[in-house]
């Protein structure tokens, strides 16, 4: 089956070509972009990009797979990136993350309806620990008590990766 | 009331001012005017004044950003300069504050930069994750296109400049700056092999000036109140204000603009409230987690760059009880002031469980194209896991210290170096904490 890109995509494609001596820089955005618009990097997407940069398969697939955001697999709605690095750590970010956990019924890397939840390093937001990064939406100060709010809240208004692409 | 509230604040005048984040109310500040004023400079005047200045990299290094423009080639066709955006050391919070309240504040910088370097083609790495901060950059720089401050032909001067805003998409190491170039390329975000440095061969293998966002947003002011200004708001060798984020148990965790004559006690006391909890201090992490911690009898050390590499109030790192770690040419190493990320520890922490999260960090983070920091990340973050969890062998601890020094200074950038100071950093100042940990094998089950 052959992936196509919608005809946005393929504008911000044809702008981002204009800013850049070569396609191949180009590669990371339109990663994002076949990510936001297929769901993940199937190898058809993979296929799909390299095609339209007119880049080897060999190298998309080298760099689809260097990067953390990068999914060869399905992802619900909303990511949750839970950080537990050491400031968050410091201040009860693996509690944060077992309330999650339980609240969700799944581990970490686990998907559960409109939420995938993932243990994240540290996402700059130290100051305001534990933190929690949702697409554009930072929850800080974060407690396990917050559990039930944060996700009413992006049941309600639900935060996708792909709004910013 | 904290005198340090009083202080002069340059970069993050603006925290707090909706108004001030949008053009319009940029420019009602008299944002873009020190931009007027740069464009009827000579660029060797700007980069003068900028060395001049003291300004040093608020990166990591702390390497002086005047000197590292000097170093672009004269004769260069084409030059970039790079924005670093990639803010991901743990204990890190500022870059990702700064670019938001204060977008313009960073194009102005970076305008008047690439015009020092004569730099036209310019880019803005920044993180992934930081979508929100991606957006709000963006459009700032839409914004700066529409009235003229970027583009072909800026405010009439006839010079060139282009600024176009590149998103990661998750990858620590990509905050080195040549594996931020290589990434940048469209590659996997590896680091290259210096020399050559970025001046010389960068991106798209023409000269290129990496900075951090910070460093950049120090540039404006740098020229429209002077070099020797900014340089006499530092001591010694470290011009202007520093920016540093506070984490962990204290009562007012939060990014705070200080003198670099500040102590890191001060900081802790009187900035931030105290520790938490009516408790005190156990360990600092002085500027990311890649930087020696300090214990609590060295804190009267100023904040500064200078102060925490060589003063001798900080125990030396060793290697072993009572051999210091050399860094070349018997160079003891203390800590460094890094990326301002300052963590602090109290005196409840299980401090080789805060050590095995880190060494899990740089574990995951190692790009694995050298043996020493490949393995070695991995067996670092292993043995400091049984330790922490109480499964610890008789001679844990030396082979945690002997596969740190493995690692330290044997590969291609500094992540090893990252991992394995704080873990000799600890191990020299903690030990007991660790011996203990241990000799208590079996009891925690
Ligand atoms: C593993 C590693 C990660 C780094 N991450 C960052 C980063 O996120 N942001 C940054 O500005 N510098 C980072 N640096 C430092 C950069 O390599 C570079 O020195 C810096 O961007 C130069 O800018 P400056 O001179 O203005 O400090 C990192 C270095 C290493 C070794
Ligand atoms: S030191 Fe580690 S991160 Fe740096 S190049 Fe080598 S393997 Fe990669
Ligand atoms: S350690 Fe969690 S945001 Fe930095």
């Amino acid at each position: 089956m052959s992936l196509e890109f919608s005809a946005d995509a393929r504008k911000k494609i044809n702008d981002l070509l204009q800013k850049y001596p070569s396609s191949k820089p180009v590669v990371l955005a339109a990663l994002h972009l076949a990510q936001k618009e297929h769901g993940f990097l199937s190898d058809d997407a993979l296929k799909l990009v390299a095609e339209t940069l007119s880049l080897p398969y060999a190298h998309v697939y080298g760099v689809a797979t260097f990067y953390t955001m990068f999914r060869r697999e399905p992802a619900a709605k909303n990511i949750l990136r839970i950080c537990t690095n050491i400031s968050c750590m410091l201040r009860g970010a693996y509690d944060v993350m077992a309330a999650f956990e339980k609240k969700l019924g799944v581990k970490k890397g686990g998907t559960a309806g409109d939420f995938t939840i993932v243990e994240e390093e540290c996402i700059a937001a130290c100051a305001n620990a534990p933190a929690i990064v949702c697409g554009t939406r930072y929850f800080l100060d974060v407690e396990p008590k917050d559990v039930d709010t944060i996700l009413d809240e992006l049941r309600k208004t639900p935060r996708p990766e792909g709004e910013i692409v | 009331m904290s005198p340090w509230k009083d202080v002069t604040k340059l970069v993050t005048a603006k925290f707090g001012n909706e108004d001030a984040r949008t053009l319009a109310g940029y420019e009602k500040l008299g944002g873009y005017q020190v931009l007027r004023k740069a464009l009827g400079m000579k660029p060797d005047d700007i980069t003068a004044e900028v060395k001049a200045s003291n300004l040093r990299g608020r990166g990591g290094a702390g390497f002086a950003t005047g000197v590292k423009w000097g170093f672009v080639p004269k004769d260069a066709k084409a030059v970039h300069l790079v924005c670093n955006c990639d803010e991901s050391e743990p204990g890190t919070c500022k870059d990702r504050e700064l670019v938001y309240w204060d977008p313009h504040l960073l194009i102005e910088g970076m305008v008047i930069a690439a015009y020092a370097l004569k730099a036209t083609h310019n880019y803005i790495y920044i993180r992934g994750e930081m979508m929100r901060e991606y957006a709000v950059l963006a459009k700032a720089v839409e914004e700066a296109y529409g009235r003229g401050y970027l583009g072909k032909n800026i405010l009439g001067s006839g010079f060139e400049c282009h600024l176009t805003v590149h998103r990661g998409a998750g990858a620590y190491i990509c905050g080195e700056e040549t594996a931020l170039l290589n990434s940048l390329e469209g590659k996997r975000g590896q680091p290259r092999l210096k020399p050559p440095f970025p001046a010389i061969k960068g991106l798209f293998d023409e000269p290129t000036i990496v900075n951090n966002v910070e460093t950049l947003m120090n540039v404006p002011f740098i020229i429209d109140k002077g070099g020797a200004w900014f340089a006499a708001l530092g001591p010694g060798r470290s011009g202007g204000t520093r920016t540093v984020c506070v984490s962990g148990h204290v009562n007012k965790p939060g990014v705070y603009e200080l003198p670099m004559t500040i102590t890191m006690r001060q900081i802790i006391d009187e900035v931030c409230g105290g520790v938490w909890k009516g408790r005190k201090v156990k360990a600092v992490i002085p500027g990311g987690t890649s930087m020696p911690p300090l214990a609590e009898d060295e804190l009267d050390v100023p904040s500064e760059f200078d102060a925490l590499m060589t003063d001798e109030r900080i125990k030396p790192v060793e290697v072993a009880p009572g051999k210091n770690f050399d860094l070349g040419g018997g160079r003891v190493l203390r800590t460094m002031a890094g990326s301002g990320g300052i963590v602090v520890m109290d005196d409840a922490t299980d401090i080789p469980m805060a050590v095995w999260r880190i060494m899990k960090f740089y574990a995951h983070e190692s790009c694995g194209q050298c043996t020493p920091c490949r393995e070695g990340t991995g067996w670092l973050e292993k043995v400091a896991r049984r330790v922490a969890f109480g499964q610890g062998k008789p001679g844990d601890i030396d082979l945690l210290a002997s596969i740190a020094h493995g690692i330290a200074g044997n590969t291609i950038c500094a992540l090893g170096d990252a991992a394995a100071w704080p873990m000799l950093g600890f191990l020299t100042k903690f030990r007991a904490d660790f011996e203990a940990k241990v000799a208590h094998k079996g009891a925690a089950a």
